[in-house]
């Protein structure tokens, strides 16, 4: 982004990374994704690059909210000195903080997903998806992220992305807006789990793995993390797939 | 003419009245103990979700047969409460049916609407009694229930039962001592009511004056009962047939994902990295509690959602936390805060600030609050808009900030975001490595 405003410039759109997307190596693979979606539709977008910051979800959620404000201030900051107006981010939690609760501390924008990005893209016919690609006629289900469905309401732009694919699409027994948690949210990615008599992403991956799907489709890097955590301690990481939805258009796409 | 009647019913009537005046204002003043905090604007939006969600019960209908039932009682409930007026005006009057005249040919029709009602309302609550105590279902049958939660809820559908069955007898004997032509009864000639008109083999061998004493104790029992359950209302989890509508008028209408804002953490923030900011040493507020730590530290939604929660549960059934057996139960967040209010409404109001208990610890543990995902599962599912997160939140926000516990991997996250800007413990010149490494 700096590079833009030294040019003078100013993107139509900036891509929001996440922390997730940004350090985690399963997760940069989605961020990698995504953006050569955006370069083979020759979309210019910016990135925040070194300047980014954590927004603050895990630590607001924790309870510390003197390090969620700070945060949030000097993102608003950054943003609002790029005079940054539309924002697309492939994480459900960094969308929410940005879209739901910096409003009202000063930081203003049009913040949208990438999933629904990518349905608009498809529905304008800028992307074209190959019919017969790797994913033909593969049973897939689609696991809702809570801050996606449950918080902003986002159920069906993922699942109109699926429906465009040439696939079996089938749903979990909890989906949508009884769509059961991955068991991330809430900075319980960043601690153990407390005693109880199952793990709520094995609970939730044994769900999945009932609809006899061979691709677990998600569109949230802390999703993807626990399903792919589930899919290997049920020892199905031979014929079960965890993917973000980026990466599977992005694949299935015609270049 | 005997007064006597006239004036046990107005004693009555009026004790009723006033105790459950004085109960809803007990509530009324718990729930003063929280802070101020109930929205009022955009009033059409608020009456939409009043008639969407209490009076429609939207919700209900995520489950279809249960929605079903649920509205048959609920229903009856409401209508038969027309006829509740006339036994009201009769009892204060002296007179008999006293609608029985002006309604006309409208009046049998009404009274048979109402026993049609009736027999919904019995009808319905027999599976409701089965699936409480003889199924398997387990969010009625959870141990948040045990004990006196579950009596309360055998006692409701009971009590709806025996006054449904009440008012059928009472019109059974009433049409046969009419047909008899015994005394007032034969003023107020309605005919035989359809439902009713089925007990009268079982009565009808009895003399005019068992009749007469069957009629008035039916009569009598009816309506004591109703009063009865009025004024049980404000110490059972049943209160929701009021709450709820308070309850959805005040519920948020913005994003369940979006977290309430600590304005005085905002500023002091604000301050710290803006000093020009800040207003002269001295001259702001005193620092109040941050999170909460006890029911008067909790909004006063909050405490209205605790007495609006009727403990069916939908919210633990639906939480990831308890459905893989962790300790949390949302539904046990709600009723916990119930508890603590109404220990402290024991309490002399002096003494209510420092009793050595508190609703976090005491009542609710920390392991309880640790195992929320923020998934907003329980929000979504109650039909009432109550939300356990918000309270989960602002224990948590107490927790870390004013106690400074956190579980270990947490501190460490905390420091990560400070120190790195990533809850992850990378340089923040790595943050955009991933342009470099292909595939």
């Amino acid at each position: 982004m700096a590079e833009w405003a030294a040019e003078g410039k100013e993107p139509e759109i900036l891509f929001w990374v996440g922390c997730s997307g940004s350090f985690d190596q399963r997760a940069q693979r989605i961020t990698r994704a995504f953006a050569r979606i955006l370069q083979k539709l020759d979309i210019p977008f910016a990135v925040l690059g070194k300047e980014e910051m954590c927004t603050g979800d895990p630590v607001r959620r924790a309870g510390n909210e003197f390090l969620f404000q700070m945060m949030a201030y000097q993102n608003i900051q950054i943003l609002n000195g790029y005079n940054i107006k539309k924002i697309v981010t492939a994480c459900p939690h960094c969308f929410n903080t940005l879209k739901n609760e910096y409003p009202e501390l000063g930081g203003n924008y049009e913040v949208i997903h990438h999933t629904t990005l990518i349905q608009q893209l498809i529905n304008e016919g800028r992307i074209v998806l190959e019919g017969g690609g790797q994913f033909k006629g593969k049973r897939i289900t689609y696991h809702d992220s809570c801050y996606l469905g449950r918080a902003n309401q986002i159920y069906e732009a993922p699942r109109q992305v699926l429906e465009a694919l040439d696939v079996e699409l089938v749903e979990m027994k909890r989906c949508r807006s009884n769509g059961s948690c991955c068991g991330a949210g809430g900075a319980q990615m960043f601690k153990e789990e407390e005693a109880g008599k199952n793990r709520i992403n094995l609970d939730r991956t044994q769900e999945a793995l009932e609809t006899g799907a061979t691709v677990i489709a998600a569109a949230c890097p802390f999703c993807n993390t626990m399903m792919s955590d589930g899919v290997k301690l049920a020892e199905r990481e031979s014929d079960v797939q965890v993917l973000d939805i980026a990466e599977i258009v992005e694949a299935s796409m015609k270049s | 003419m005997n007064w006597f009647p006239q004036f046990l019913f107005l004693l009555i009537l009026s004790t009723a009245i006033y105790l459950f005046a004085k109960g809803i204002g007990k509530l009324r003043s718990l729930i003063a103990m929280g802070r101020p905090d109930l929205p009022t604007d955009q009033p059409a939006k608020r009456w939409g979700q009043v008639l969407r969600l209490a009076l429609g019960q939207q919700k209900m209908f995520r489950n279809v047969p249960v929605a079903i039932l649920h509205l048959i009682i609920y229903v009856g409930f409401i209508i038969i409460n027309i006829e509740v007026l006339e036994i009201l005006l009769d009892g204060l009057t002296g007179a008999h049916r006293l609608f029985s005249g002006p309604l006309g040919g409208f009046y049998p029709l009404l009274i048979n609407a109402f026993e049609w009602l009736a027999l919904g309302v019995l009808l319905a609550c027999i599976p409701f009694l089965i699936r409480r105590n003889l199924m398997s279902i387990p969010r009625l049958q959870a141990t948040d229930l045990k004990g006196w939660p579950r009596r309360d809820a055998n006692i409701i559908l009971i009590t709806e039962i025996v006054l449904m069955s009440l008012f059928l007898l009472m019109n059974a004997s009433d049409t046969l001592l009419q047909a008899r032509g015994v005394g007032h009864y034969a003023h107020a000639i309605t005919g035989d009511f359809t439902l009713s008109s089925y007990l009268h083999p079982f009565i009808q061998s009895l003399s005019d004056q068992n009749l007469i004493w069957i009629e008035r104790t039916a009569w009598w029992l009816h309506i004591i009962g109703i009063l009865a359950f009025l004024n049980y209302l404000p110490y059972s989890k049943h209160l929701h047939i009021l709450f709820a509508f308070p309850n959805t008028y005040f519920a948020p209408l913005n994003s369940s994902g979006k977290m309430s804002n600590m304005p005085s953490i905002q500023q002091e923030v604000l301050y710290a990295m803006d000093p020009s900011a800040a207003p002269a040493a001295g001259s702001e507020a005193p620092p109040t509690r941050f999170g909460a730590k006890d029911v008067q530290d909790l909004g006063q939604k909050n405490l209205l959602d605790a007495f609006s929660c009727t403990e069916c549960g939908r919210c633990s059934a639906a939480c990831p936390a308890q459905h893989t057996g962790k300790l949390l139960s949302p539904r046990r967040i709600m009723m916990r805060t119930r508890d603590r209010m109404e220990d402290l409404a024991k309490l002399p109001i002096d003494q209510r600030a420092n009793d050595g208990k508190s609703l976090l610890h005491d009542y609710i543990s920390v392991e309880e609050l640790r195992a929320c995902t923020t998934c907003q599962a329980c929000v979504q599912e109650c039909p009432v808009s109550i939300n356990p997160l918000d309270i989960i939140m602002q224990l948590r926000r107490y927790q870390i900030m004013e106690e400074s516990q956190a579980p270990a991997e947490w501190t460490a996250m905390f420091g990560n975001v400070e120190n790195n800007f990533a809850p992850w413990k990378f340089a923040p010149d790595d943050r955009d490595n991933w342009m470099q490494s292909s595939s």
